[in-house]
């Protein structure tokens, strides 16, 4: 599975992209951000206030903005970013 | 079927080159938006804009598409810069013709106005103390509401 940072998410974790095989335990966007978090002090900032409950990311799966509870197999590419600020 | 052109680039916009790319002997309009870089605060050394590449493609096209569909439209042309820009520097273009103004014109204010809420980019503000993210607008969000009918 390939997950995508940017804007200040990627400040934080500090890659632009990472593979990473997705744990039997994790099937949706929810479990998925709790499985990150734990993977470094950085990814933990990252999705510090998504854990509590503030503030508002968004995700998006093979390219199309997706919810929490979507559903996600190994094979995606989930991305994560602030909401957009273009044009 | 419209003619649909969609770029995401460094390189600057010339707005009369574009124009002329949809001048065409079926149209009667050309309606245009251009967005620049404007420094309200006084400090503002640069915009860095970043994207997410092929989902920004992909959302401008599905954007644009929605509009073709509500309108009558010759030709869509967008253009979206990135990279760092300079204080009154293009950042997007937003184009359409059309066999009358109103078409056009109701597209470009439709596809810009999704833009803003649907399409992947995210700018930093370069000022002396180094750079931050600029905060999403819930007025943006509300802009779309219009359309919604």
């Amino acid at each position: 599975m390939v997950i995508r940072y940017f804007a200040w998410l990627r400040d934080h974790t500090n890659c632009a992209h990472e593979t990473i095989s997705c744990p039997a335990h994790v099937t949706n966007v929810h479990e998925l951000i709790s499985h990150l978090a734990s993977q470094s002090g950085g990814h933990q900032a990252a999705f510090a206030d998504t854990l509590a409950g503030v503030g508002v990311i968004r995700v998006a799966i093979n390219q199309e903005f997706a919810s929490f509870d979507d559903g996600i197999t190994d094979q995606d590419e989930v991305a994560f970013f602030p909401p957009v600020t273009g044009g | 079927m419209t003619d649909l052109f969609i770029e995401v680039r460094e390189g600057d916009i010339d707005p009369s080159f574009e124009i002329a790319e949809m001048r065409d002997d079926k149209i009667g309009a050309i309606s245009s938006f251009f967005g620049t870089v404007r420094d309200i605060t006084g400090d503002l050394k640069a915009l860095h804009l970043e994207h997410y590449e092929g989902m920004t493609e992909k959302q401008i096209e599905a954007i644009a598409m929605k509009a073709m569909a509500k309108w009558d439209l010759q030709a869509v042309r967008v253009i979206h810069r990135i990279g760092r820009l300079a204080p009154q520097d293009m950042i997007v273009m937003v184009a359409a013709s059309s066999a009358h103004r109103e078409a056009s014109l109701q597209a470009v204010h439709y596809i810009m106005d999704y833009l803003k809420t649907d399409a992947p980019f995210w700018k930093a503000e370069e000022t002396e103390n180094g750079l931050s993210w600029v905060e999403a607008r819930a007025a943006d969000d509300k802009a779309k509401d219009k359309w919604r009918s």
